[in-house]
């Protein structure tokens, strides 16, 4: 508790401080002298602004893209398979989050290259791969994050009770109407708690940006390149702020969902 | 349990037909990685010209992945027995106090692992270089691994103790054991299987970590992963990183496989150990 309370706290207390100082365009050196100046530079420069909300959307599409395929996977696990078949694919669904994050990524690099498989694949009908970019971009999150996604959307489904489609059944309502109206309420706070972190995941990601992003720029590489070669430190640390923002503003929203206790 | 009859067969049908699409779609790229490794082609053309062996036989002498492939071991396990001790204590910590602003506490573990690793990682620099004014390294990325290798741990020793309750342990001490001797014969082996969970889990993400690690590693010690993002883009090194990348895909095999011996403990610890 000390540790994560002291190391962890204390680090994030201080980026926040870092946001707040001055850097020495002359030498370099960060300057301890308190100013807004980092976080009016992210606000007047345009171009922060649209790199923050083009990161969001995308952290927002791939959410819902994750969403949209993990359900009908969790509901076949939960409901549909037999205890052989849910037992095979619970660890069909996990083997992936244990391969290398950083070599999925790569994966997709082959995917995606010129002349790779998606290219083979589409040409029989004149399509092409769409090449790095925000679209590779998008894909590829969506394929890192879906496990995060299936999982805790599974285990929310477990937990309804059969008898409830019973109920609804013989309330006349048919197979949709029941996942309509009965599963998808009650699954709703897994897929909140799911979404949590297909959204934080996609919010910091810079690696799968550089590999498969192309020239198209995400919070995570501004921050990654003004630590690293601009070294600007302040500047980093106020960008850095606003995924965090973001994120705390999104857990505020969904505690009410009860979507916590379902991490 | 067999499964609900309300469920008609035409949505099973659809139901089981996605459920085979997006897992074709997940396995798809992780094979295709594999067979690159035997690809005589250096860049992603498919299908591949044909088949060699020479560039495994490349990267087994490649000193730079193997040296790589040292460190990342060594991070692991030291950023694993950490966590096993700060976890454990933690856990078994909380359990015994029902203080004021147990929430916030709650709140606070989820933290490391709801907020982007790239915020943890910048925090985590910022702190090692500005404020206590260390050199990056070995250690600090030790340290900042074990961060959030703490939370895994902690969640599994967490979620047995609830569901165990303290009855065995009152037990234990009405017998006459002493704390120590309580810990020893009861708790422990008690929590044995989810510490072998929790380690497992804490291993594998040190083992896979790269956004905190590129923050927290100074310029000579290299890991794995970091090994692997600085090769990627330079194309004479790229068959020798599709074999590395095929190793760790095959390799992803075995934490499944232990933990399936070790029951579903890892199923449910898994979705809250994100990055």
């Amino acid at each position: 508790m000390l540790w994560l309370g002291v190391a962890y706290l204390a680090a994030l207390g201080a980026l926040f401080v870092t946001s707040l100082w001055a850097q020495n365009d002359f030498t370099g050196e960060i300057e301890r002298v308190w100013t807004f100046d980092n976080f009016r530079q992210l606000w007047d420069f345009p171009v922060y602004r649209t790199i923050a909300f083009r990161t969001i959307g995308i952290a927002a599409l791939v959410t819902a893209i994750d969403a949209l395929l993990a359900f009908p996977i969790a509901l076949y696990m939960a409901k549909v398979a037999s205890p052989r078949v849910r037992r095979l694919m619970v660890i069909a669904v996990l083997m992936p989050l244990w391969a290398s994050y950083l070599v999925k990524a790569y994966a997709w690099r082959g995917m995606f290259s010129e002349g790779g498989l998606i290219d083979w694949l589409g040409s029989p009908f004149g399509l092409h791969s769409p090449g790095y970019g925000l679209a590779a971009t998008t894909i590829t999150l969506a394929y890192l994050w879906l496990p995060y996604m299936i999982l805790p959307i599974f285990a929310g489904l477990e937990r309804v009770p059969d008898s409830l489609f019973e109920a609804s059944g013989d309330l006349g309502a048919g197979s949709f109407t029941t996942i309509r109206r009965v599963v998808l309420p009650m699954a709703f706070p897994a897929v909140v708690a799911g979404s949590i972190f297909t959204f934080s995941l996609s919010l910091g990601d810079y690696i799968a940006v550089t590999i498969v992003g192309g020239a198209g720029q995400l919070i995570g590489t501004v921050v990654y390149a003004n630590v690293g070669s601009a070294n600007n430190l302040p500047f980093a640390a106020a960008f850095a702020t606003v995924p965090v923002v973001v994120m705390l503003i999104y857990l505020a929203a969904v505690r009410r969902t009860g979507a916590l206790e379902n991490l | 349990m067999n499964a609900p009859l309300i469920i008609d067969r035409r949505l099973k049908a659809v139901l089981r037909g996605l459920t085979g699409l997006v897992l074709l779609v997940v396995y798809v790229p992780l094979v295709l990685v594999v067979v690159n490794s035997f690809n005589v082609d250096r860049t992603f053309t498919w299908p591949p010209p044909s088949l060699t062996l020479h560039w495994w036989n490349v990267a087994a002498h490649s000193t730079g992945a193997r040296h790589a492939l040292l460190v990342s071991v060594e991070v692991a396990l030291l950023a694993t027995a950490i966590a096993l001790v700060l976890g454990t204590s933690a856990g078994l910590a909380l359990r015994r106090t029902r203080f004021f602003g147990r929430n916030v506490v709650s709140l606070l573990i989820i933290l490391p692992i709801a907020l982007p690793g790239i915020v943890t990682g910048i925090a985590l620099n910022n702190a090692f270089r500005t404020m206590l004014g260390l050199e990056l390294g070995f250690l600090t990325i030790v340290v900042a691994h074990a961060t959030f290798c703490i939370v895994t741990v902690f969640n599994n020793v967490q979620a047995r103790i609830q569901r165990l309750g303290p009855s065995l342990e009152q037990a234990s001490a009405d017998l006459g054991a002493g704390p120590f001797t309580t810990f020893r014969l009861v708790t422990f082996p008690m929590l044995r299987s989810a510490l072998l969970a929790g380690g497992l889990l804490a291993f594998g993400l040190s083992f896979d970590e790269i956004v905190v690690t590129t923050f927290t590693a100074g310029p000579q010690e290299q890991t794995l992963p970091i090994w692997i993002f600085q090769n990627l883009f330079r194309p004479n090194q790229a068959p020798v990183v599709n074999v590395v990348a095929a190793v760790l895909v095959l390799i992803s095999a075995v934490p499944i496989y232990l933990a399936q011996r070790l029951s579903g403990d890892v199923v449910s610890g898994g979705a809250a150990g994100a990055h």
